[in-house]
């Protein structure tokens, strides 16, 4: 139910992201004609696709009042399961099919350590972080796996794996339009996400349980479920991430992901999300993946060193995140 | 102290809630603030206690025009605001709680443990309450969290306080504490700004009554000169006819029985029954045990052992979810922290309780919610800004009516409601008790916990009391009147 008269300061407390991304992305156009070509919006789309998979799932599991620190170890883990399932023949549809049901599998974990185990989130996803990094080290013997695609026998296995990452929607007269699939992809979980998010029963139940599990859970609603249901979300979409990442890159390494939990927790922060829970929306997230896309890629079109793109990336986390509370 | 508030303006966004509202509270006096749910009666205080700014109007303390900023400004200069909700930090101590931000210290900032605790327990002493100082705040009742509240108050030397409903959960005897501390507040010079809707409590302390509806200022009398119909007529300005609406229901079948309740320590060997169409009520001293009771019915309290027969076949009650599934509705005592998801709209509150309905497959109707919602809003008079309207910023009564709105449209057949009237004003009350007769005629068990015994007289068939967890008497509210019914509270038999 939305508010039917809004002040132009609830409208800029609302879309505050969108501003700033526009800002950004204005900003940054001017000073850089490379920056601004379609094919460089087009890469960046598929650059924000990891990341934008991932908060999809964070921002699940936090609007329930969780956290989960471990999608970074989940992504590289379920993508070493499929390169492994590869390298051992197991079709590539097969083996995509098993690599997603593993990485739900290890969501649940981390739900089932929240709710039956009555562990803090943070401390619960710390230890399976942790463990499920620990277990991609162990699978691979700690060495990459490389030259996936080659090694798919039949001919349309392989060029399901490759599509994943590299392939790219043409379309138009001339085929003048070419939309990277990962793109594809993440548009297609934005629909999703909002509309169970915001027209289905289970995304009012998430987000009453993230705003009083006590009182929700005497109206009736399975809190424990979904929690759970959560965890699980979010280990799919990062193992739907870590197959387009291998896809792209044709291998796969157990150090895969590292620190890609900060990114997705601060693209949920930058949306707007609370941290306790209960209030935020996907949209938001998606104008937080995109800031943090914008300013990678553009920073680094621009020849800002590294280490000052760190600098400037908390900067614009920190005034994009005050801005917001003033609401 | 004397205090003038004048033309008091305040709008909330583009919500006016006060429009010329005030009063003026002399030295020494108990003064009652009455008005309906909404009219304003706790934000005209936090106005005068630096909680809210003002937006018009002048506040004159001793002769002088003050403004104060902020809460702990006013407590400078005297003025204590015992808040209607409760505000304390739930995790730590009483005794944390009680000096929280003025702690006594042997210099250095480190804290004198032993002194805080004297002094904490001498307030307690003084209050007549007998709370552990080192008990964990979380874990103590609603009662108890309240008299914490109190003495927070009177830890400081308070030249005003204000009570915002401080006896809503407060037992007989509890109340009967505080009435002393009060009168002998007064004897020490000390103003009293006392909220509530209680009308026996207000004609029995205080020495004048200010009235505001809609956010405005009415008029004030001394109490002596004035009946509590006059009070009513000035608050609601229109009649609201008998007091509990009499209701003439057949009683039917037997819909609910419980058998041998107990859970160690809580509550022992409880056994009733309730008939469709029946109004049972629960009465009892806080602490007995009755939210327990009904806790444990209704699958959120675990239970050593006990049976639950509904139209006559024991049913599993392990979880809300069964009891929902077998047809049971709660309202909770505490709607703060149980009865309401608080930061969200009433209309995400009433849906939430009836998904099944709002949807179909899974995905939500907006025709369905909207009708409702719309419903619930326009049935309980909700007083509110519109659907979306987050239930934080409603009066207290107003939030009770939500909580009740979203059960009743679960279709219940056995509906428990856990002091359905706290804080409620009285002209809201009397729709919450037209709602329950409807119900009682639809055919609904009703079982109505309630501390306030005039209540539980006026609207029960049979009246269950409990006395430290067992079941002292079941007696038929014709027979029984307010000494019977506190006899059997107190452990006594008829
Ligand atoms: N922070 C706020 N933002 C918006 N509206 C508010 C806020 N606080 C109060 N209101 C609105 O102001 C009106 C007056 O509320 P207030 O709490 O002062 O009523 P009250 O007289 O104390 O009622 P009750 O007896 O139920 O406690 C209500 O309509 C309420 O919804
Ligand atoms: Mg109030």
């Amino acid at each position: 139910m939305e508010k039917n008269k809004k002040s132009i300061g609830a409208f800029i407390g609302e879309y505050g992201a969108f501003l700033a991304l526009v800002l950004l992305v204005i900003v940054i156009s001017c000073v850089s004609p490379e920056f601004r070509t379609a094919s460089n919006f087009l890469n960046l789309l598929r650059q924000a696709s990891f990341n934008g998979l991932i908060a999809f799932g964070m921002t699940c599991v936090i609007l329930s009042d969780g956290i989960d620190l471990s999608v970074g170890s989940t992504f590289a883990l379920s993508a070493i399961i499929c390169a492994e399932l590869i390298m051992d023949g197991v079709p590539a549809g097969l083996a995509i099919l098993i690599s997603l049901l593993a990485g739900t599998a290890l969501g649940v974990v981390s739900g089932v350590l929240v709710t039956k185990g009555r562990l803090q989130p943070f401390i619960a996803t710390l230890i399976t972080m942790t463990a499920y990094r620990g277990l991609a080290l162990i699978i691979t013997n700690g060495k990459p796996i490389s030259r996936l695609a080659s090694s798919i026998e039949s001919e349309s296995g392989s060029f399901l794996f490759k599509v994943l990452g590299k392939g790219n929607l043409v379309f138009g007269p001339n085929e003048m339009f070419s939309i990277p699939i990962p793109a594809i992809i993440l548009v297609v979980a934005l629909l999703i996400f909002y509309f169970v998010l915001h027209h289905t029963t289970f995304g009012r139940r998430i987000y009453a349980t993230g705003s009083n599990a006590k009182c929700a859970n005497l109206v009736g609603v399975n809190t424990t479920g979904v929690k759970i249901s959560v965890y699980a979300i979010s280990g799919f979409m990062s193992a739907l991430a870590g197959l387009i990442m291998i896809s792209r890159v044709d291998s796969a390494q157990p150090t895969l992901g590292e620190g890609y939990e900060l990114d997705a927790i601060a693209a949920v922060a930058l949306g707007g999300t609370s941290m306790s829970g209960g209030r935020g929306k996907i949209v938001g997230t998606l104008a937080g993946v995109l800031i943090i896309a914008v300013l990678n890629n553009g920073l680094n079109i621009l020849g800002v060193s590294t280490y000052y793109q760190e600098v400037i990336k908390a900067i614009v986390i920190l005034v994009a995140v005050l801005s917001d509370r003033k609401r | 102290m004397k205090i003038e508030m004048k033309g008091i303006n305040k709008s909330f966004g583009t919500n006016q809630v006060l429009k010329n509202a005030g009063f003026v509270l002399e030295d020494g006096e108990v003064h009652a603030l009455m008005g309906e749910n909404g009219a304003g009666k706790s934000t005209l205080m936090k106005i005068l206690t630096g909680v809210y700014t003002r937006d018009d109007g002048t506040v004159i303390v001793d002769g002088e025009e003050v403004v104060y900023k902020s809460p702990q400004e006013a407590e400078k200069a005297g003025i204590v605001f015992i808040y209607q909700e409760i505000n304390s930090l739930f995790d730590m101590t009483v005794e944390e709680n009680l000096f929280m931000g003025k702690e006594i210290t042997k210099g250095f900032g480190i804290v004198d443990k032993k002194a805080m605790r004297a002094k904490a327990q001498e307030v307690m002493d003084k209050m007549g309450v007998s709370i552990p100082v080192d008990a964990v705040m979380g874990e103590l009742s609603v009662g108890q969290q309240q008299m914490v509240e109190i003495c927070k108050a009177l830890m400081v030397d308070a030249k005003v306080i204000i009570m915002d409903e401080p006896t809503a959960a407060l037992t007989q005897s509890e109340t009967e504490g505080l009435f002393e501390v009060i009168e002998s507040l007064r004897k020490k010079g000390v103003s009293i700004v006392y909220i509530s809707h209680r009308m026996e409590e207000i004609f029995e302390l205080c020495d004048r009554i200010t009235i505001l509806r809609d956010g405005t200022y009415i008029d004030t009398k001394y109490i002596k000169d004035i009946t509590m119909d006059d009070v009513v007529q000035m608050m609601i300005g229109r009649e609201i006819g008998e007091r509990f609406p009499k209701r003439d229901v057949k009683i039917g079948d037997e819909v609910l029985r419980v058998e041998g309740l107990t859970k160690n320590k809580v509550f022992h060997d409880v056994c009733f029954s309730v008939r469709a169409g029946e109004v049972l009520g629960v009465s009892g001293l806080m602490g007995a045990g009755r939210t327990e009771i009904m806790q444990s019915i209704f699958g959120n309290l675990s239970r050593e052992s006990g049976k639950i027969f509904i139209d006559g076949e024991e049913v599993t009650i392990k979880n809300p979810r069964q009891a929902i599934a077998a047809g049971i509705g709660f309202v909770t005592e505490d709607r703060k922290t149980e009865g309401l998801l608080l930061e969200k709209s009433i209309a995400e509150n009433i849906e939430i309780a009836n998904l099944k309905k709002v949807s179909s497959k899974g995905v939500l109707n907006k025709k369905k919610q909207d009708e409702i919602v719309k419903q619930g809003i326009e049935e309980f008079r909700v007083k509110c800004f519109g659907p979306w309207h987050e239930c934080n910023n409603l009066s207290g009564g107003n939030q009770q009516k939500v909580v009740l709105a979203k059960w009743i449209y679960t279709d219940p057949k056995i509906l428990i409601l856990d002091e359905p009237t706290r804080g409620v004003d009285i002209g809201a009350k009397k729709e919450i008790y037209d709602v329950i007769n409807q119900l009682a005629a639809k055919g609904v068990a009703v079982i109505m916990v309630s501390s306030e015994l005039p209540e539980v007289l006026g609207m029960s068939d049979r009246i269950m009391v409990v006395h430290e967890g067992t079941v002292t008497g079941i007696i038929d509210a014709a027979d029984a009147d307010q000494a019977k019914v506190m006899t059997l509270a107190t452990g006594g038999s008829l």
